[in-house]
């Protein structure tokens, strides 16, 4: 339970801080950089190095590197409904969701088993 | 172009905005560990990758630019999905970023943990920067 106190907490603080600091830069595509920030991956290891150990961890990176390709084609994806299409940010963001999922666990699976 | 510092762009986020980011963060934090306890460090380890804040963090830019524009008496509907696009935009070149930050942390942590860490969010921050400037440059 400890443990999840601690993760909510640093991870709370981590995403914050990031997103004040997107908050404050312009232009507005270099403050975009931000919300791809290791902010989630920053606090998660932290505390996964300490509990789980260093392998763990290292996997993790591994399936990271996957993750954020797949982070690339949802915000792509999402700029492309924004401004072709002109839906809300929220449509827009919610419904580009579906291809971070496909694109992630499709690449997991073609690239290792998922276990 | 300049890159540029305005810290009065925070004064704009209301407190409650500033709330959401947090607790939204924290949720996800703890939902990537709660994966990765339950489905193992290969899936666990895509979550970090998830994009938790992306939806609220569009909404609240789009909200912003059109508040901005409206109060200048301009129609600003169409400037906030275009300055939301950018962010997203901007996000798809940071994701190169966070590709190099996996990659350091898969080949770097099992040997050096703390170094690891520091120099794969130096690598964040250097590969997405560059990205940006090769991308201005096309």
């Amino acid at each position: 339970m400890l443990e999840y106190g601690l993760r909510f907490l640093a991870g709370g603080i981590a995403v914050s801080a990031f997103a004040a600091i997107s908050d404050t830069l312009r232009p507005r595509s270099f403050a975009g950089l931000f919300g791809a920030a290791p902010s989630i991956a920053l606090a998660t290891l932290l505390i996964t190095l300490s509990q789980k150990g260093a392998p763990f961890a290292a996997v993790e990176g591994r399936s990271m590197i996957v993750g954020a390709f797949a982070l690339a084609t949802y915000s792509w994806m999402a700029c492309v409904l924004l401004k072709k299409f002109l839906l809300s940010s929220w449509t827009a963001t919610m419904a580009a969701l579906v291809i971070w999922f496909v694109v992630a666990l499709g690449l997991s699976a073609a690239l290792f088993q998922l276990s | 172009m300049i890159i540029q510092f305005k810290t009065s762009a925070l004064r704009q986020t209301r407190w409650y905005e500033y709330l959401v980011r947090f607790v939204l963060g924290g949720a996800m934090t703890v939902v990537a560990g709660l994966i990765a306890a339950r489905f193992g460090p290969v899936v666990g380890g895509l979550f970090l990758a998830f994009p938790a804040i992306f939806p609220a963090s569009a909404t609240l830019i789009e909200k912003h630019v059109r508040e901005r524009k409206e109060e200048a008496g301009l129609p600003g509907a169409r400037r906030g999905k275009e300055a939301a696009a950018l962010d997203a935009a901007g996000a798809a070149l940071g994701s190169f970023g966070l590709a190099a930050f996996g990659l350091i942390v898969w080949s770097m942590i099992v040997q050096s943990p703390a170094w690891a860490l520091v120099l794969a969010a130096a690598s964040w921050l250097a590969v997405a920067v560059l990205t940006w400037h090769v991308r201005r440059w096309l």
